[in-house]
């Protein structure tokens, strides 16, 4: 059994013990704190000299269906720089929704199977972003999202939570459907005698796929991948599902498992139809506008934090399509950077909102003022997640926006054109990120007294405050030196781009 | 060893339980069906111990195929079937018992129950045979001898209404298909002159074969095989006798008899598809039969509030799949194509486990007299976890849900209809298979988020082997669905 095997059938294996009878939170806690210690050994020991876009490191694959008439099909997993960062996003991540989670006495509900999807999300997910087979890519990202359809039904809060798993399951579903034709298209197109996606790329450098199935293949992937994302404006469903699924379920869902898609638009789309990108740039654009400005001031609406936090992850994802639209390596590391940046950020926030709602259950600004007095821990971290989201210097979101700008305006040179619009456009956003995240926090910290109840509301206690410190903590270590994990995205973003350059 | 020696053993070991039945006063009859499945199980193992005929020039090759790895793999899935149908029984014996007339003074106060273990062991032999007839005799003796024996079971239960309404229609309807049958099989031999399949291969394929007759054939087999598979328009039988009969036996019905249907449909269909002379005539027929059973199946069981209807309904669905991957042969096959005879095997494997899953499931919650409706599994997963796990792997795989084997069954399917470019098929396995997805995560979504039905939250009782089955089916759909060369390899 290859590293990655042992790294992606650890939390699946963990979760079948669950079912079997094993102790849920220990299980669920050991299992993720060696995915952890697996990521970081395969971090270290990932050789960053080799500068070449899905050239596999730590590679393994076992042939699992050769008939003849059907692409063979191998359980296949390897890293490169991108999948990398991506893991330890995963891993972090997984951590600490798991530490994040109530005791198994007080989960309403079946505590065996709460943990047990918790370890199927990140299972599905860690298989996702090593699968180097189209087939296991796709099909991992399944796996992880069925228990989170479940989770949100069985677990979720308010009454309308049966309403909102429905919704998701839909939009999710339909959005998968739309990919897979996509994804099936691409290697019928390519002719391919394989899954593997090495191979659909190197065939892609061979002949490729003539221009006008390449536009339409890559608007598919667009919608399927970009409503997993929660592109504007496929994104209707992201919001309420976050506001009311269970915290652990939020923050590895809009954490992680959001960036699939992000993920497959650079692994899939831009080495093997980047004439079809190049068709829809524009439309690209116009969406991702939509997201930073449209969803921004939606989100400078929302009067409760839960919702508000539900948009800002709508909204970010606009600045993370912006890196991947400049087509360039600034750019597209940035994107990779920002996904992970991203991810530990809003997870930290949606701790913080859980932690908030388990004290004083409805969330809405009004209720709210002057905690920081009483909760200064609680205020303290919610301060540090708030500056990281908006990207202040010091947090990797800036030091992941910053090659995002900056890309986007170099992405085109020839005048004032649509990108250079739009990198100017999503400029604005991070106006309005300030707005309605500094709001929040004078609204519920600072300002008049509250209308809730504080005697019952202690502050955080260390378990509470773990998952948190642990999110802020990689977050600075990145925002200080992004080089610990642009060391991993460099070689194999240029390596992307000197594939396109043929 | 000889293969045709493996039906000697099965009938046999049918009759000595039928012996046993009769002289051993057995104080627990249901001693019998754990024969039965060690009998089996036995003649499983020898599958592995066949050898090709040391006698090729025997007649006995004329009626009955020399053996290769398919017609192997469709008598393990017709013993597999049986073992599990028998599991189902032992659960299911207070409620035949309690269906049937009450004993008579003096006699075995489970009078009647060691004929309801003995039969499905006589079908199991039918189903074997069908997997190696050859020749027009052989398929309809042993398609006589599957269908005889059903009508007895599937009315097993005569206190019960709707029991017999199933045995009885599935009598008239069974007795009408095979009259079309026999008619068919008189036109064919009047065309071909022969009864054996090779020859009649050559036959249909001559440029001077008379088409209008050789179609006229073609149809009135369809017609059988059509109603034996539960294909639209002959499946109407299919919802209602799946609801009535016994649930050991609807799960035998839906998986057995479905694949005995497919190998022969196969044997029968084949010559024609691939005849340069009828192959575009039988495969548009084939194209409007499988395009109405994938619709009329799965959005048919959109509105059924009966699990054992419902599942009547998604038999029907998976027909359709099946048929489309037959309805996609292009002829003639490139060397390194997707054969749909593969395709159909596949299918056929995967189709076992998970409907029996479902079943095994469904006859646990009927032992328990917990009821069939939608409403009677609201919330299970409350009261009995291990169930509605079990049941949500079956589900998911049932609805075509990746990393299971459902997922890849369908994919083979659709993979060879886009190869033959067949877009309206296309379009309406898409259909299907959306409607499909709707109505087995419907089922899912009421066990885990709906409120239970009844106040009583004990747990459902599961005894071990039945237990051992469940985990045995659920692991094997998840292995399969993420190394389908597990099947693949038995048959190919």
């Amino acid at each position: 059994m290859s590293t990655l095997e042992f790294l992606v059938s650890l939390p699946l294996i963990a979760a079948l013990a669950i079912a079997l009878g094993a102790p849920a939170r220990c299980t669920a806690l050991g299992a993720s704190v060696l995915v952890f210690l697996t990521t970081i050994y395969c971090a270290i020991n990932y050789n960053t000299s080799i500068e070449d876009f899905a050239a596999w490191q730590f590679e393994s694959a076992r042939t699992v269906l050769d008939m003849p008439g059907i692409p063979t099909i191998s359980l296949a997993f390897g890293l490169d720089g991108i999948s990398v960062v991506l893991i330890l996003l995963s891993s972090i991540v997984l951590l600490a929704a798991v530490l994040a989670a109530p005791d198994e006495s007080k989960v309403q509900g079946n505590s065996r199977l709460y943990y047990l999807s918790l370890l199927l999300i990140g299972g599905g997910a860690l298989g996702a972003f090593t699968a180097t087979d189209l087939f296991f890519f796709y099909a991992f990202h399944e796996l992880a999202l069925i228990p989170t359809f479940l989770m949100i039904g069985l677990f979720g809060r308010g009454e309308n939570r049966i309403r909102t798993a429905w919704t998701i399951t839909i939009f999710l579903s339909v959005g998968s459907l739309i990919l897979l034709v996509g994804l099936i298209l691409l290697v019928i197109k390519l002719g391919a005698q394989t899954f593997a996606i090495a191979d659909l790329i190197a065939l892609a450098q061979g002949q490729g796929i003539d221009a006008a199935s390449q536009n339409w293949i890559f608007l598919l992937l667009l919608v399927g991948f970009g409503t997993l994302v929660s592109l504007f404006p496929f994104h209707s469903w992201a919001a309420p599902a976050y506001a009311e699924a269970p915290t652990p379920v939020t923050m590895l869902h809009a954490g992680v498992l959001k960036k699939f898609g992000l993920y497959g638009l650079i692994r899939i789309a831009l080495p093997i139809v980047p004439d079809g990108f190049q068709h829809w740039l524009h439309l690209l654009l116009i969406l991702l506008i939509g997201n930073i400005l449209f969803i921004g001031l939606v989100t400078i609406a929302q009067r409760s934090l839960d919702r508000m936090l539900g948009f800002s992850s709508v909204m970010h994802m606009g600045y993370i399509f912006l890196g991947i639209a400049a087509f360039n390596t600034m750019g597209v590391s940035g994107a990779v950077l920002l996904m992970f940046a991203h991810g530990l950020s809003i997870a930290a926030l949606f701790a913080l909102n859980g932690a908030l709602r388990d004290r004083f259950g409805d969330l809405t600004f009004r209720r709210f003022g002057k905690l920081g007095k009483s909760l200064p821990r609680l205020g303290l971290l919610f301060g540090f997640a708030t500056f990281a989201a908006i990207g202040l210097p010091g947090f990797a979101n800036f030091a992941a926006e910053i090659p995002i700008y900056f890309g986007a305006f170099d992405g085109d040179a020839s005048g004032m054109n649509w990108l250079r619009w739009a990198t100017v456009g999503a400029l604005w956003g991070v106006v309005i990120s300030a707005v309605y995240l500094l709001r929040a926090y004078r609204s519920i910290f600072m300002g008049n007294a509250p209308k809730v109840r504080l005697d019952d509301a202690p502050d955080m206690l260390l378990r509470e405050m773990l998952p948190v410190i642990l999110l802020i903590a990689g977050l600075l270590i990145v925002g200080f030196s992004p080089e610990v994990l642009n060391q991993y995205i460099r070689p194999t973003v240029n390596g992307l781009f000197l594939l396109s350059a043929g | 060893m000889q293969v045709y020696y493996l039906e000697f053993f099965v009938v046999a070991l049918g009759l000595v339980m039928l012996m046993v039945d009769a002289f051993a006063k057995l104080q627990d009859k249901r001693s019998l069906a754990r024969l039965g499945i060690l009998g089996l199980g036995v003649v499983f193992l020898l599958l592995f111990a066949v050898q090709s005929p040391s006698n090729a020039a025997s007649p006995v090759w004329k009626f009955y195929a020399a053996p290769d790895n398919l017609s192997l793999f469709f008598k393990g899935v017709a013993l597999l079937t049986t073992i599990l149908s028998l599991v189902m029984a032992i659960d299911f014996a207070p409620i035949v018992l309690s269906k049937i007339a009450p004993p008579d003074q003096g006699a075995h106060p489970q009078a009647g129950l060691g004929e309801f273990y003995s039969l499905p062991v006589f079908v199991c032999a039918g189903l074997m045979w069908m997997a190696s007839a050859n020749n027009l005799v052989s398929i309809f003796v042993s398609i006589e001898v599957v269908s005889i024996t059903f009508i007895i079971l599937a009315g097993y239960m005569r206190r019960n209404v709707g029991s017999l309404e199933a045995g009885v229609k599935y009598l008239i309807l069974g007795a009408l298909s095979a009259g079309f049958l026999v008619y068919g099989f008189a036109w064919l031999y009047g065309i071909t002159g022969s009864m054996e399949l090779g020859p009649i291969t050559e036959a249909l394929a001559k440029p001077g074969v008379n088409s209008t007759a050789a179609m006229f054939a073609f149809s009135l087999i369809l017609v059988s095989l059509a109603f034996k598979l539960g294909a639209a328009p002959f499946h109407i039988w299919v919802p209602d006798v799946y609801q009535g009969a016994p649930t050991p036996i609807t799960a035998f019905l839906s998986v057995g008899s479905k694949a005995g249907a497919a190998i022969v449909t196969l044997r029968l269909v084949y010559p024609y598809l691939t005849s340069p002379v009828l192959g575009t005539k039988a495969l548009a027929i084939l194209v409007v039969i499988a395009i109405l059973t994938l619709l009329l199946g799965n959005l048919g069981a959109l509105a059924q509030k009966n699990l054992k209807r419902l599942m009547g309904y998604s038999s029907v669905g998976h027909s359709g799949f099946l048929i489309m991957a037959l309805a996609s042969t292009s002829y003639p096959g490139a060397v390194n194509a997707l054969s749909p005879v593969a395709v159909f095997a596949y299918y056929i494997g995967a189709y076992l486990l998970m409907t029996l899953l479902v079943f095994l499931v469904l006859n646990v919650l009927n032992a328990a007299d917990t009821g069939e409706t939608l409403d009677s599994i609201r919330g299970l997963a409350k009261r009995s976890p291990f169930l509605a796990g079990i049941l949500l792997i079956a589900l998911a795989s049932l609805a075509g849900v990746p990393l299971t084997t459902g997922f890849i069954g369908k994919f083979l399917a659709f993979k060879i209809a886009l190869d033959a470019g067949q877009w309206m098929l296309i379009a309406a396995a898409l259909i299907g298979a959306a409607a499909g997805f709707y109505f087995y995560l419907k089922i899912a979504a009421s066990m885990y988020l709906d409120a239970p039905s009844s106040s009583d939250g004990a747990a459902i009782p599961v005894n071990l082997l039945t237990k051992v089955s469940m985990v045995i089916l659920a692991i094997l759909i998840l292995l399969t669905g993420i190394v389908p060369n597990v099947i693949v390899k038995l048959f190919s």
